[in-house]
């Protein structure tokens, strides 16, 4: 069983990851980032169901994970529209603050 | 004995060095004061040189040597030192004297030139190195000296290096003679190699080859032999190396008279003349010297019959008759080459000063420009003619006595080379009387000899002193003494006794190539074209000097230059290549690192996942492999 869930978690976070590195959107990429961090709480919930040790500890420390998500996704929308209302865009390809 | 003076002999070279010095210290700025100081560099070396002559005449003098070590590496020692001999009195004595006078002569010719300061460092230069080149005791230090002279030669040549012409002639003197240096070095080299205790000095080589015959086998001597004499025909502009000497003719004149007529192109004689040992122990050295100076003598003279450029005339009549001091040498008779390198030194450089005088008042050299030069310079018409009777060998100038030395000998050893010597004998004459009909007789045949004027005294005085020895000279060595050959060769030394009928016939072709040189271009009996009218492939074959200079153009210089242009292919392709294949690999990493440091972020994960991937495949595939 947990191999299915594994999967179900590696596929998620490889849709992510693929919508992280070639959305041009912003927010699309910050949704992928979502789906990303949502395959990795699947995970933790999958091995502490079926586990070496099986035990609560993990799906709370998942909703731990979801709760900091929250506010990570919260940060990254609000850095987001103050990034928009500086460069009138959601383009990533305009985001190449890096280079200078 | 005494040897006062000899023991002084190292001084000789150091007056002319101390010039050189203080020229060059000065700079151009000392015009007045460092013509003086060059001059009186020479005038003190040749008169402790006179002084040296003096001592050592006369008595049975002892060969001085002096010297200390220079290196002394492991087993090897070179040393460094001088001898006096009286063959190295009589060059420093010829060496000085014209060098003295071509100084005093050059404030006359070289007067309005800028750069005579350094026209006077140059001679002061050439004159130290030339008597370091007598007096060296051993071959280093005379290799040593003989490159230096080249280098001096080279200077001079191209002195007024504005003009391409006189560019290219230094240049072909440097590389053309620099095939005989060669040759010389790797003689040297052979004969450290052989000599018992590697010794180089003159007396062991003495010892060796005159004293134990067989000691270094006969092959090896007559490699040695042409070896060094591979580095004479360079110098002394023998053929086919002869091919520098007429356009060195492109320097001062003064130079050309003393570098090229009377002392360097003698050096190539001096050496074999030292080194005559070596090649008296092998025949087919000696054979290949006397052939080599038969055939140079009359080859050259044959140009000299067509050419038109004054100074290219006497450059050629140097190379023959530096072809006869070769083939007296190579004849075993060593008297008689030096003899003519002596009487010769006079005459030519009187010849040439006489010749710069005429294109100093004209600004012409060629000869069929001038005529009827006799009534407007009476004295440099008067000591040319002088200077043409002794190289014509008319008796009793100092040219005729010492071409008889050497045509006796030939008439004794090889009847073929003695009538090649008469030949070119004739010939001289000829050329010789052609050239100064043409200059000085019949009408003025240009504005400029028209307006010619005899030149002051400081051009006038130093050809009346070299007529002076020009004429008298002979009188040393005739056939009724004996005095030069007995004190060359200190002793005894067998000399021809009678030659008559040889003074008679070389007199004799002398006068006659005298009086058909007059009745073709003075009194005009037989035209000038008799020859060139029927025979013209011939005529220009002797001006284009047998297309000598073309042939080595399409065979030595084309080869060389395909082997330079391969080779720079190679090093253009080749090695230039892996050097910008280095480079360009470097460039071509930075601007991909630029081109992915774009800012995007995206790009970033995307490398940070490849990198990542790349370290799964390596752990992954390490622990699949193992």
């Amino acid at each position: 069983m947990l191999a299915s869930y594994l999967t179900m978690a590696a596929i998620l976070f490889c849709i992510g990851l693929y919508g992280a590195l070639t959305k041009r959107n912003a927010v699309i990429v910050l949704l992928s980032i979502e789906l990303m961090l949502n395959a990795a709480n699947l995970n933790l919930v999958a091995f502490s169901k079926y586990g070496l040790a099986p035990s609560l500890k993990g799906q709370i420390f998942s909703l731990f994970s979801i709760t900091v998500g929250a506010a990570e996704a919260a940060v990254g929308i609000a850095v987001l529209i103050a990034l928009f209302r500086a460069r009138g865009s959601v383009n990533v390809d305009d985001y190449d603050e890096m280079r200078r | 004995m005494n040897t006062i003076f000899t023991q002084y002999a190292w001084l000789v070279p150091l007056f002319p060095l101390a010039a050189f010095v203080l020229l060059t210290a000065f700079g151009r700025g000392f015009r007045g004061p460092g013509i003086v100081i060059g001059t009186l560099g020479s005038l003190a070396s040749f008169l402790l040189a006179l002084l040296i002559l003096f001592e050592r005449i006369g008595a049975e003098a002892e060969d001085y040597r002096d010297g200390f070590t220079w290196l002394d590496v492991g087993q090897m020692q070179v040393t460094i030192g001088y001898e006096v001999t009286n063959l190295s009195t009589l060059m420093l004595v010829i060496v000085t004297l014209v060098g003295f006078l071509v100084h005093v002569y050059s404030m006359g010719y070289m007067k309005n030139d800028e750069r005579i300061t350094v026209f006077y460092s140059y001679l002061s230069l050439f004159t130290f190195s030339m008597l370091g080149l007598v007096l060296a005791d051993n071959l280093l230090a005379l290799y040593i000296f003989w490159e230096l002279v080249g280098v001096c030669s080279f200077l001079l040549i191209g002195f007024w290096f504005t003009r391409p012409e006189a560019r290219a002639a230094a240049k072909k003197a440097f590389i053309v003679t620099r095939i005989g240096d060669a040759g010389l070095f790797l003689g040297i080299v052979l004969l450290y190699w052989q000599m018992p205790n590697h010794a180089l000095d003159f007396a062991s080589i003495q010892n060796v080859f005159e004293g134990q015959p067989g000691a270094i086998a006969a092959g090896m001597t007559t490699l040695i032999a042409l070896l060094i004499f591979l580095g004479a025909v360079g110098k002394s502009g023998q053929f086919p190396l002869h091919v520098w000497l007429p356009d060195a003719m492109e320097g001062p004149t003064p130079v050309s008279a003393l570098i090229h007529a009377a002392t360097m192109v003698a050096a190539g004689v001096y050496l074999v003349a030292r080194t005559f040992d070596i090649f008296e122990a092998s025949q087919a050295a000696m054979d290949t010297v006397a052939y080599i100076g038969a055939f140079t003598a009359i080859f050259a003279a044959t140009i000299a019959t067509v050419q038109n450029d004054i100074k290219r005339i006497l450059a050629y009549s140097t190379v023959s008759q530096l072809g006869y001091m070769m083939l007296g040498l190579g004849l075993g008779s060593l008297t008689g080459g030096i003899f003519h390198l002596m009487t010769h030194a006079f005459f030519k450089a009187m010849l040439f000063l006489a010749a710069g005088n005429v294109i100093h008042a004209l600004h012409v050299q060629n000869v069929q420009e001038m005529g009827g030069l006799r009534s407007r310079m009476r004295v440099t018409a008067v000591v040319f003619g002088v200077g043409v009777l002794a190289i014509s060998g008319i008796p009793p100038l100092s040219g005729f006595w010492s071409k008889d030395a050497i045509l006796h000998t030939a008439l004794q050893e090889n009847t073929a080379l003695f009538v090649v010597g008469l030949a070119a004998a004739f010939l001289t004459a000829f050329y010789m009387a052609r050239l100064f009909f043409l200059v000085f007789w019949g009408k003025p045949r240009s504005e400029a000899a028209v307006n010619a004027q005899e030149q002051p005294w400081v051009m006038t005085v130093p050809l009346i002193i070299l007529a002076i020895p020009a004429v008298l000279a002979g009188g040393i060595e005739t056939p009724w003494n004996n005095n030069l050959g007995k004190w060359l060769s200190g002793g005894e030394g067998a000399f021809h006794t009678g030659g008559g009928l040889v003074m008679v016939v070389s007199a004799a072709v002398g006068a006659l190539g005298i009086y058909v040189s007059w009745l073709v271009f003075a009194k005009g009996t037989i035209a000038k074209d008799t020859v060139s009218a029927r025979l013209p492939w011939l005529i220009r074959l002797l001006e284009k000097s047998f297309y000598l200079d073309g042939l080595y153009k399409i065979v030595v210089v084309r080869g060389l230059q395909l082997l330079g242009l391969l080779l720079m292919a190679i090093d253009k392709i080749v090695i230039a290549g892996a050097v910008r294949l280095v480079g360009s690999t470097a460039v071509l990493l930075g601007r991909g690192g630029t081109r992915l440091q774009n800012g995007q972020v995206q790009t970033y994960g995307v490398i940070t996942l490849l990198g990542l991937v790349l370290l799964l495949i390596v752990i992954v595939g390490r622990r699949l492999w193992s």
